[in-house]
């Protein structure tokens, strides 16, 4: 079945981290409104990157990581039309100017810095392909992604746990009940002055951070930075509504199964 | 004496199937209160959930099963607590074809669990349309646990519907047994 969407929705850390655990195999297209990007793998690992159309050949890629001079490179280039990445990598290891492992970890080099490029995508259609074929003229390559979706994992990281410690901003926040706290004569900075001169258990966060004209993230991170500190703490804000529907008898655990198993049966006789 | 209520919960994203979930059981009419989409990012559809939907099954004369669905567009999330107080458990729809909603689901599943540690299980909807993303990339896309139960399901369906409410009263029920280390 399908396995396309948008980046804006489902970020290239997911789509790596998935491939990853899912140990596919297949081709990956990212359209950008700018450029095409091609990721190939095999087993969940990397074997194939290519990001527009950029020169991508052995001889460039080599010339770009200082592994040729110059003279070399255009005395390899003018064999590029004609050659596969293989066959050029079999002369240049024949010749005695590169060793294969040289080679090998120059072309991985070229791929990782294509992933870590697409990391600052935000927008783009993507499309999973397990039918593709990798091209053939390419050198395969074989790189594990857990490296890379931890690298690209810590540029969002702290977004995504900032959104789990405080994963809604319609909770309230309270001083906390500790003796001896004199708000006073805490150092706090500006913008964490402003917040907690917004503390009432009657003022959500996302209130506070209208009210001081801050965005999600940092509204989040100074609230976490207070709750750390022990001057505040997460409530429930005055006047919700309080639940009107009698929760589980829960003393009662012979009553509780009854409870759940009359359920069942009732629902399978539907 | 007044009849034993229990509730539980379905949620999910803006259109991810909460109201046809809860229609295809209810032995009521569902109480929703669908009105004009005014927001133009989420006119999928137009009409959506602004206060809740409300269904209910009748077990016997002391025993009676509410369904309550979550209002489907984010600005109303403020209901949610509110809904969530005194659940039996609750079901996570997904649409199977959406995956831009994924993210939004995991939100709703960690904000769900952070006011109730009460079982739940993810509802893979819209398993029959020809784009459905496979239950194993779901799982991986919307980082459940093994343990976690992720059901295929078509919210139109009566016998999908009652199979995941049935699957999360089996989760209930197991989470009620003596825990052994």
């Amino acid at each position: 079945m399908a396995l396309q969407g948008n980046l804006r929705d489902f970020t290239i850390i997911q789509l790596l981290n998935l491939v990853h655990l899912a140990r596919k195999t297949g081709l990956l297209v990212i359209e950008t409104p700018e450029e095409t990007a091609q990721l190939g793998f095999l087993d969940g690992r990397l074997t194939f990157a290519r990001l527009g159309q950029e020169d991508d050949g052995l001889c460039t890629v080599l010339y770009r990581r200082h592994k040729l001079t110059t003279s070399q490179y255009r005395q390899m280039q003018s064999r590029q039309t004609t050659m596969g990445d293989m066959e050029l990598g079999l002369i240049l290891i024949n010749s005695d100017i590169l060793t294969m492992e040289e080679i090998i970890n120059a072309v991985q080099e070229m791929y990782v810095e294509v992933v870590r490029r697409l990391f600052t995508l935000i927008e783009g259609f993507f499309k999973f392909d397990a039918e593709a074929g990798l091209p053939e003229y390419r050198i395969p390559v074989s790189i594990e992604l857990e490296n890379l979706i931890i690298e690209g994992s810590r540029q969002i990281q702290e977004k995504e746990f900032l959104q789990e410690e405080i994963p809604s901003l319609d909770m309230a926040l309270k001083f906390s009940d500790r003796q001896g706290m004199d708000i006073q004569k805490v150092n706090l900075s500006v913008e964490e002055w402003k917040v907690v001169s917004y503390v009432n258990p009657q003022n959500t966060i996302k209130q506070i951070a209208k009210a001081t004209k801050m965005r999600d993230m940092e509204i989040r991170r100074i609230v976490y930075s207070l709750i750390q500190a022990g001057l505040v703490e997460l409530i429930r804000p005055t006047g919700a509504l309080p639940g009107t529907v009698k929760p589980m008898p829960v003393q009662d655990h012979d009553e509780q199964r009854s409870l759940v198993n009359r359920l069942i049966d009732r629902i399978r006789s539907i | 004496m007044s009849a034993q209520t229990v509730k539980i919960v379905v949620t999910g994203p803006f259109n991810s199937g909460k109201t046809e979930f809860i229609r295809s059981v209810s032995e009521i009419d569902v109480v929703s209160t669908e009105r004009k989409i005014t927001a133009e990012a989420e006119k999928v559809k137009s009409t959506t959930t602004v206060a809740l939907d409300f269904g209910r099954i009748t077990v016997d004369d002391d025993l009676m099963l509410y369904l309550f669905g979550t209002p489907g567009q984010k600005r109303f999330d403020f209901m949610w607590e509110i809904l969530s107080e005194g659940m039996l458990g609750f079901i996570v729809m997904v649409d199977s074809n959406r995956p831009e909603t994924f993210r939004e689901a995991r939100s709703i599943l960690e904000t769900f669990r952070a006011y109730a540690p009460t079982p739940y299980v993810v509802a893979a909807n819209k398993q029959d349309m020809p784009d459905a993303w496979d239950l194993e990339d779901m799982r991986v896309a919307l980082r459940l646990e093994p343990k976690i139960k992720l059901l295929p399901c078509t919210a139109t369906n009566r016998d999908t519907v009652k199979a995941v409410l049935l699957e999360l009263l089996y989760s209930i029920l197991e989470e009620m047994e003596p825990q052994h280390d």
